[in-house]
């Protein structure tokens, strides 16, 4: 019996690693032949083409002002750029690494501390009852409001900047993660205790795996509200960064610089979006392969 | 290995294996001694177990039938310990595990099987079923691993151990859970409605199955149902309980011969025994459905 246990062991684990990769080739080829990514390219066209109409080529009121994609184009691809910011320019790139840094600073400091927060929230009552009253008054406050005390609070504007950015991310991490405990159904719970499970068992093993599709879900939100306190944060104390890019070039009247600061801003909370749903992914394989 | 050498075995499920082969029983007895529970939901007092009693022998397959929602869950879940009961004990093996002071904590000598499933998702089939040795503490991840990759050879699962729950089917799943409960050898098999959200032929092959596995292991089973012929066809004691509030109305001793399949169910006896059992749980399917129809007027 034992050495084919082995050997049917063996077969599986590579039949798996071998199917993940599969499937995403898989997934490409079903996407590709499906209608999707041309609707996608015909959509983005549109837009393009609406945006270039609106502004440049009949200069509409209200987007007579407004710089037209051919310029915003001319001007980002420019080994020479009238404003000073294209993809040649290395200020381009420091503005991208300040913001990036400012957020991925918050976003980790927000994650170590909300997602144990709202494990243990979830998993203790009384510890909920404590703390949700504050939380909930807490949460709703809108970031720009906090800006006198982030800047009384914390020498200089740095840190300021990473600490409004930090407590947008927090709360949303936090409240996730709480949900994602909550949601658990209470059959798990159950199951656990006739096992044998004692608390730090059922802690590890159906609190934490349990709460996980939340909690990712929580940390995407998490990464939009970082750049939104960011921007905010950047526009009115900033010295780089994108959001300090953004409000320079309107004070400066580059207008240009500021649609490719806005197009870069999206291009990068989409990525790091897309790159808190990978690891989510590579953590929670019994939910990639419940949807295969 | 936390089991014990040759306790299960279901490498032959023809059947034809003899009765006197199986293990014997050695403990789980379950006496439940004048047992009612109340709830009390805003003052309502809604008394959802009115005066039970029964005896429930070591390694005996007891099945509780009655109209859905009266009360036989709650008795489960008292032995289980996850309900207090308002009055009257529960011993197992004359220990006492509930009464009114003292609420059972739940373990692994009493594993539910629950109604819709409770395997982990996020946990493949073989890490479900070694969970129980490893956080007991019986054996090491990787002997727990052994054990489980062949208790679910002889479940007939070797293909799906790499697989997560939502990948396979509900039968599936059902035998696996039964499998996690049967590794940690409980003393026993508590099962809620375990097969009901399943078609027929499913169910068929379920019956069977654990069948199999009573006759391997004789664990103590309490089993709910409302399918009268799957009680039958299962048990060697069928308790038909009233509607709410729940009390035992009738104690059908079945005698058909162990070890059992389908072609019990073409025989005189079992056709006695089923219009026996239709009798009594008729009146209460009535009851219950006049009350319901009370409830909704």
């Amino acid at each position: 019996m034992q050495p084919t246990v082995g050997k049917s062991d063996k077969r599986e684990v590579k039949n798996t690693s071998v199917s993940s990769i599969g499937l995403i080739i898989y997934r490409t080829k079903l996407w590709l032949s499906s209608s999707k990514p041309y609707l996608m390219i015909a959509g983005l066209l549109a837009f393009v083409a609406a945006w270039y109409l609106f502004t440049e080529y009949f200069k509409l009121p209200r987007f007579e002002k407004l710089p037209g994609p051919a310029i915003v184009l001319k001007e980002w691809v420019s080994h020479d750029p009238i404003y000073g910011t294209s993809i040649y320019t290395p200020e381009y790139y420091v503005h991208i690494w300040k913001s990036l840094f400012r957020v991925l600073q918050a976003f980790v400091l927000a994650t170590v501390l909300g997602v144990p927060l709202g494990l243990f929230m979830g998993w203790k009552k009384t510890f909920k009852d404590y703390t949700f009253p504050i939380l909930e008054t807490l949460r709703p406050i809108p970031m720009l409001a906090w800006v006198p005390l982030a800047i009384l609070m914390w020498p200089g504007r740095e840190l300021a900047i990473i600490y409004l950015t930090f407590l947008a991310s927090f709360f949303a991490t936090t409240l996730n993660t709480l949900l994602g405990v909550e949601s658990i159904d209470e059959v798990y719970f159950r199951a656990a205790r006739c096992l044998g499970f004692k608390p730090h068992h059922v802690f590890f093993r159906v609190v934490i795996p349990g709460a996980l599709p939340f909690i990712f879900t929580g940390l995407q939100i998490s990464m939009g509200v970082a750049w939104f306190s960011l921007v905010a944060g950047e526009m009115l104390a900033g010295e780089y960064g994108l959001g300090y890019l953004i409000w320079n070039s309107f004070i400066l009247v580059q207008y240009p610089v500021i649609v490719i600061a806005m197009i870069t801003l999206g291009f990068i909370g989409w990525t790091s979006s897309a790159a808190i749903r990978f690891v989510g992914s590579l953590l929670m394989k019994w939910k990639v392969r419940e949807v295969a | 290995m936390a089991e014990p050498e040759g306790s299960l075995k279901l490498d032959n499920p023809s059947g034809s294996y003899r009765a006197e082969t199986a293990v014997g029983p050695s403990a789980g007895k379950i006496s439940i001694r004048n047992v009612s529970k109340t709830y009390d939901p805003d003052g309502a007092n809604v008394k959802a177990v009115d005066n039970c009693s029964l005896e429930i022998g070591a390694g005996e397959f007891c099945v509780v039938v009655g109209p859905s929602g009266c009360g036989k869950t709650t008795l489960l879940n008292a032995i289980a310990g996850f309900h207090s009961i308002s009055s009257g004990e529960i011993y197992l093996d004359d220990q006492l595990l509930c009464s009114k002071t003292r609420k059972a904590e739940p373990g692994a000598d009493r594993i539910v099987v629950f109604q819709n499933g409770a395997l982990f998702p996020w946990y493949t089939v073989l890490e479900n079923v070694i969970c129980g040795p490893v956080v007991q503490g019986k054996s090491s991840s990787k002997d727990a691993k052994a054990a489980a990759a062949e208790l679910l050879g002889q479940f007939g699962l070797s293909e799906i151990i790499h697989n997560y729950p939502g990948e396979i089917s509900s039968g599936m799943r059902r035998r696996v859970e039964i499998a996690r409960a049967m590794i940690s050898n409980p003393k026993v098999l508590l099962l809620d409605e375990p097969f009901r959200a399943m078609d027929a032929l499913t169910k068929s092959v379920m019956h069977k199955y654990l069948l199999d596995v009573f006759d391997k292991t004789r664990k103590t089973v309490f089993f709910i149902t409302h399918d009268l012929e799957e009680a039958i066809f299962l048990a060697d004691k069928v308790v038909v309980s009233t509607t709410r509030p729940a009390r035992i109305k009738k104690v059908i001793e079945v005698d058909l011969p162990r070890p059992r399949d389908f072609l019990v169910l073409s025989t005189e006896r079992y056709r006695e025994l089923k219009m026996e059992a239709i009798d009594a749980v008729h009146e209460e399917a009535l009851k219950a459905f006049e009350a319901g129809e009370r409830e909704l007027a």
